[in-house]
């Protein structure tokens, strides 16, 4: 069966979908995310639709109830990379993504992850030795 | 008004559902629609063709290039024998869903685009039919 693959980094979990999804595929990952928060014991899951060129509420209603679902389980979600089309759209479709968290690239949606777990990130560490 | 091109596709699979997608984007880029007016089109073909499979039963999506004078449109129509909307008003307002979690698919669509109608039969089916203009 098709399957959108899920990447493991250390506390988080990572996926990036690249391909336009059927409504199933999309059940399929809503799915899978919380089996593997649940068995990694994953406290953040950040998902990068940067490839992405059509979110519908389908598509977006999905990705609020990743954010729900983890919620429940301990574990936050970031939604990173929509293209700006996309975001119009949505706005103007009615989908606010209320309680979903975003970032505007990877990056950014890893920091928001780490500082949600009191993780110090970037060069700070260097400015910064162990005491 | 002239018909430049029309394709008819078949809605029975919950892929079909992607590929209304692929080709409304595919003539809205032939109609050279903006990024953001693609994006819109796409995603209101979207909710429709999902309406037609999964409320309708089934269906089909005609997807036409329109001339008129000097302006360029896209038309799209989806087209069920399913079970019909009763209550139009109400199943067009935001929110409403008919258990499957589908709220914003009639009044989002309806937004998305220039033009847009539907008629509905009970125990007949529902034809919605959308157009945007470049």
């Amino acid at each position: 069966m098709e399957r959108i693959p899920i990447l493991k980094m250390g506390p988080f979990l990572l996926v990036t979908i690249q391909v336009d999804m059927h409504d199933r595929l999309a059940e399929t990952l809503q799915r899978d995310l919380s089996d593997r928060v649940v068995k990694d014991c994953s406290r953040g899951v950040l998902i990068d639709i940067s490839s992405l060129e059509v979110v519908d509420s389908f598509i977006g209603r999905m990705l609020a109830r990743i954010a729900s679902i983890s919620r429940i389980l301990d574990a936050e979600t970031v939604v990173v990379g929509m293209q700006p089309a996309v975001a119009i759209t949505l706005v103007e479709l009615g989908m606010s993504l209320e309680g979903v968290k975003t970032a505007l690239d990877v990056e950014k949606g890893m920091q928001i992850l780490q500082r949600s777990l009191g993780i110090e990130t970037g060069g700070d560490e260097d400015a910064h030795p162990a005491e | 008004m002239l018909t430049r091109r029309s394709e008819t596709l078949n809605i029975a699979l919950e892929e079909d559902i992607v590929r209304v997608r692929q080709n409304t984007r595919r003539l809205a880029i032939e109609c050279g629609f903006s990024l953001v007016d693609q994006t819109k089109m796409v995603t209101a073909a979207s909710e429709l063709a999902r309406n037609t499979f999964v409320f309708g039963g089934g269906g089909t999506a005609t997807l036409e290039v329109l001339q008129d004078g000097g302006r360029t449109g896209l038309r799209l129509t989806f087209e069920d024998r399913g079970p019909g909307i009763a209550d139009i008003e109400q199943a067009m307002s935001d929110g409403y869903t008919s258990g499957q979690g589908l709220g914003l698919g009639l009044g989002g669509s309806k937004r998305l685009v220039n033009e847009f109608s539907i008629r509905s039969k009970v125990g007949e089916g529902t034809t919605v039919v959308i157009t945007r203009w470049k």
